[in-house]
């Protein structure tokens, strides 16, 4: 007999997830997982990996140029933030992988725009959009069978669209205030002074959002450095599982540093971390699943390369990436440097590698798709982009 | 006729206090008209805590405006800035342990009315006395006592720049070609008692600044430093005329002979009257609600606990629909109060100011507004529903959205707010959408 007390027990162990309707997902070609990690915000590239070894990197980054001794020396002249120390066994073994100097079509930094672009794949916002990881997952998936999940909440644009996916968010998140503020206007709606004033005032909010662009990451709700790693926990134990979703994204807040964003300490540093705690974690949730996954995390541009009047740094162009996991062929960096002698409007580091091409040849040698299906269907506006080659074990 | 769902018990935990606790239920239905006037037997209530009284506070005041160094700028700002804490966390405990919620709302309310405000940042370090001083101990006494105690209150002196104010032909007058400031004589006719309709004119406002002249604060060297000091040598001499009366050439007791019949005037009753009658009933309250109550105040000689005893009584009271809207300070206090949850006091300090009413610091000598337009907007409304999630997320262990919505309404509440509670995706967020309801924002 089952008793309520046994029940609820199972459902405890067994890994309780809402919203996820049980043994949907199909098994994708070789179990193969695909992880992308949204840093949104603007991270500072410059910062994660310090080229420490550009001759103008001291004088240029100022007072937030780290101290060489401070870091974790890589190769080519670059070095690990000791933020992120706990990726080093990662890098160490060939299972990370650093881009650095990387960016998209986009040139305008705002917030708004560019994470929209990051996530749609396109260079402008010409049509209907849906995310490109929507469109990936049309390509791999056999019928009509769930493979998508979006950790953390609401389904970001780079999951949404034609293909129906699952989300899944712990009960402490605070996650976006947007459906909870629909659900209040829903109770206002007779109020004759309270209904037209939230109306009036949603309508406003949304429009300075996309003027303002910095209030967005806030807006959308945003987890603090240290409550990223339980989600990405969460996101690996997820898609571990033998009938879970093979196809994964999920955000990361906190990363829109204007004001002290520090050095070897500070709000940047703790940032650094929790990433590099949630990616430390996420790996150890897999298990054996870890050989077969790929971790993208990317953000929508980088930032200034001069330290701002308040210590900290404003929206810029090129950033970084990192491609991790157990099936990436790492542990060097990889990709052209632009070097810091000539920025992009005389304020930031220019793009060398455009992230799509990476994402490319993540997703042609990982996922087993054709060049010409992501030229046709996932990157439609950047057909000529070459997948980066060699990023995957064979 | 009643509007619909408005129970007494729901007006009288909501329009005379400040939202019911868990618990509180069965008290005030057992009679809800008596559990508010039985409020008012009460002895005023003290504020608990270590808190430092003006006298020293404002001699210290003094002291530290003569050390001109940054360090001991820097010392003197982070000694005012644990004073004003301590003062907001003690203030809102007393409010959400209060067993006696009206005298909480009348303190608040006549620290309105006779504001003074932080934004002269001379008096940081007394406002909270001034309220614990010069109102809380007269919220059910007689109303001159209350405005006697308000005026000469160090804090009312210096924020409405009485100390600076010298008799023109007084002998530091003449000698230091000194002169009138009338501010404070212009407040006290226009919002402390008359009001501005009152029937006085600039003649009469000047007149009041005459008497007052002399009306200040000990200076270090005096005895008593820093406690209200009447100096005689700058008190404008000669007799002065204020509204059609003589008041002939004397001392301190110019003043307060002044004062004394400013509390007795007919006007004063009726502009008490009226904002007594705006804040508990309606923002446009039945004239003769407002006629009844100042008759009460005139019939009584300005006593405050039948003056409130009338409010209670008024039909309209308890019949008008929940037109007001909770004040940000009203509204922080309900949510603690039902949900058991006291944020820290930064973080008290940083809601209030969040939700445009950090406390002590109104924006003019006329104090808060008080109709319900003034605290919704598009921008505000927004920020508010913000702020009750944002509250009930750190609520360590929230209650029961449904059983708290039940205990504070029962089945008034209307059936939309219910379910959306009931659909919410998360407890936390179900509490939220209850304190962001209309249900409880309005009152």
């Amino acid at each position: 007999m089952t008793t309520r007390r046994d029940f609820l027990g199972l459902a405890a162990g067994a890994f309780a997830v809402a919203g996820l309707p049980g043994a949907v997902f199909a098994a994708m070609p070789g179990d193969r997982r695909l992880v992308v990690v949204l840093l949104r915000g603007a991270m500072d590239g410059l910062a994660a990996v310090p080229p420490i070894g550009d001759a103008r990197y001291a004088e240029k980054r100022g007072k937030l140029a780290l101290d060489p001794s401070s870091c974790i020396a890589l190769d080519h002249g670059f070095a690990l933030n000791p933020g992120l120390k706990v990726l080093l066994p990662y890098y160490q073994k060939g299972e990370l992988l650093i881009v650095p100097a990387t960016g998209n079509g986009y040139r305008s930094r705002s917030h708004f725009d560019a994470q929209d672009l990051m996530e749609c794949g396109l260079v402008s916002k010409t049509r209907e959009t849906d995310g490109w990881l929507n469109r990936v997952l049309a390509l791999v998936q056999k019928g009509d069978k769930r493979q998508g999940l979006a950790v953390g909440g609401a389904v970001p644009l780079l999951l949404r669209g034609a293909v129906p996916v699952a989300s899944w968010e712990p009960e402490t998140a605070r996650a976006d205030d947007s459906d909870f503020l629909l659900g209040v206007v829903f109770l206002y709606q007779q109020d004759k002074l309270f209904g037209p004033a939230i109306e009036q005032g949603l309508k406003t909010k949304t429009f300075s959002n996309q003027v303002l662009g910095d209030d967005q990451p806030k807006d959308r709700g945003g987890f603090g450095p240290k409550a990223f790693a339980p989600l990405a926990a969460a996101a690996g134990k997820l898609i571990a599982a033998p009938d879970g979703p093979r196809i994964a994204a999920l955000d990361m807040y906190g990363w829109d540093t204007h004001v002290a964003q520090g050095t070897e300490a500070g709000r940047l540093y703790e940032n650094l971390s929790g990433l590099a705690d949630g990616l430390d974690a996420m790996a150890q949730a897999l298990g054996p699943a870890w050989k077969d996954t790929v971790v993208v995390a990317v953000t929508e541009f980088g930032r200034t390369v001069a330290v701002n009047g308040t210590g900290g740094t404003d929206h810029g162009t090129a950033s970084m990436m990192f491609v991790m996991g157990g099936a990436v062929k790492g542990g060097h960096v990889q990709g052209d440097w632009p070097g810091l002698d000539r920025l992009e409007d005389d304020r930031d580091l220019r793009v060398a590698t455009d992230s799509r091409s990476i994402i490319k040849g993540v997703l042609r040698d990982h996922l087993g798709i054709d060049a010409n299906a992501l030229a046709a269907k996932v990157f439609p506006d950047v057909p000529g982009l070459a997948p980066a080659d060699r990023l995957i074990r064979t | 006729m009643v509007a619909p769902g408005l129970t007494p018990s729901i007006v009288a935990a909501t329009r005379f206090g400040i939202a019911a606790r868990p618990g509180d239920a069965a008290a005030i239905a057992r009679d809800p008209r008596v559990w508010v006037l039985h409020q008012l037997d009460r002895p005023a209530v003290p504020i608990n805590g270590d808190l430092p009284k003006s006298a020293p506070m404002v001699a210290a005041m003094l002291e530290a405006r003569q050390d001109k160094s940054a360090d001991g700028k820097k010392q003197e700002n982070q000694r005012l800035r644990a004073v004003y804490l301590a003062e907001i966390a003690a203030r809102v405990n007393a409010a959400v342990q209060s067993d006696a919620p009206l005298l909480e709302r009348l303190t608040w309310f006549w620290t309105n009315h006779f504001t003074v405000s932080c934004i002269r940042p001379v008096i940081r370090g007394f406002a909270g006395a001034f309220e614990r001083e010069a109102i809380r101990p007269h919220v059910t006494g007689r109303f001159v006592d209350m405005l006697l105690a308000a005026e000469r209150h160090p804090a009312m002196l210096f924020y409405l720049d009485q100390v600076i104010s010298v008799g023109p032909n007084s002998q530091a007058g003449r000698r230091q070609n000194r002169g009138l400031n009338e501010n404070l004589g212009r407040e006290m006719l226009e919002l402390h008692t008359l009001g501005v309709d009152g029937g006085y004119t600039q003649d009469d406002v000047e007149a009041l600044a005459r008497i007052l002249t002399g009306w200040s604060i000990a200076r270090l060297r005096d005895p008593e430093a820093g406690a209200f000091h009447f100096y005689p040598q700058i008190h404008e001499p000669g007799d002065k005329i204020l509204l059609g009366k003589t008041y002939r050439w004397g001392g301190v007791e110019e003043g307060e002979a002044a004062l004394r019949d400013l509390a007795a005037h007919p006007a004063t009753a009726q502009h008490i009257a009226t904002k007594l009658a705006r804040h508990f009933i309606a923002d446009a309250p039945p004239p003769d609600a407002v006629q009844r109550i100042a008759r009460v105040f005139r019939d009584t000689g300005g006593d405050l606990k039948r003056v409130t005893e009338a409010v209670v009584r008024e039909d309209a009271a308890w019949r008008e629909a929940f037109g007001k809207v909770r004040a940000p300070e009203d509204l922080l206090v309900a949510a603690c109060r039902v949900t058991g949850f006291v944020p820290p006091a930064p973080m008290l300090v940083a809601n209030l100011h969040g939700l445009d009413q950090q406390s002590y610091f109104a924006p003019s000598p006329a104090g808060w507004p008080d109709k319900a337009g003034d605290w919704i907007g598009p921008e505000s409304v927004v920020r508010r529903a913000e702020w009750c999630r944002a509250f009930t997320q750190r609520i360590p262990d929230p209650p029961d959205a449904m059983t708290l919505a039940d205990a504070m309404f029962g089945e008034a509440l209307p059936a939309e707010t219910m379910q959306a509670i009931r659909a919410a995706p998360s407890r936390r967020d179900g509490l939220a959408l209850l304190l962001a309801s209309p249900e409880f924002q309005r009152r």
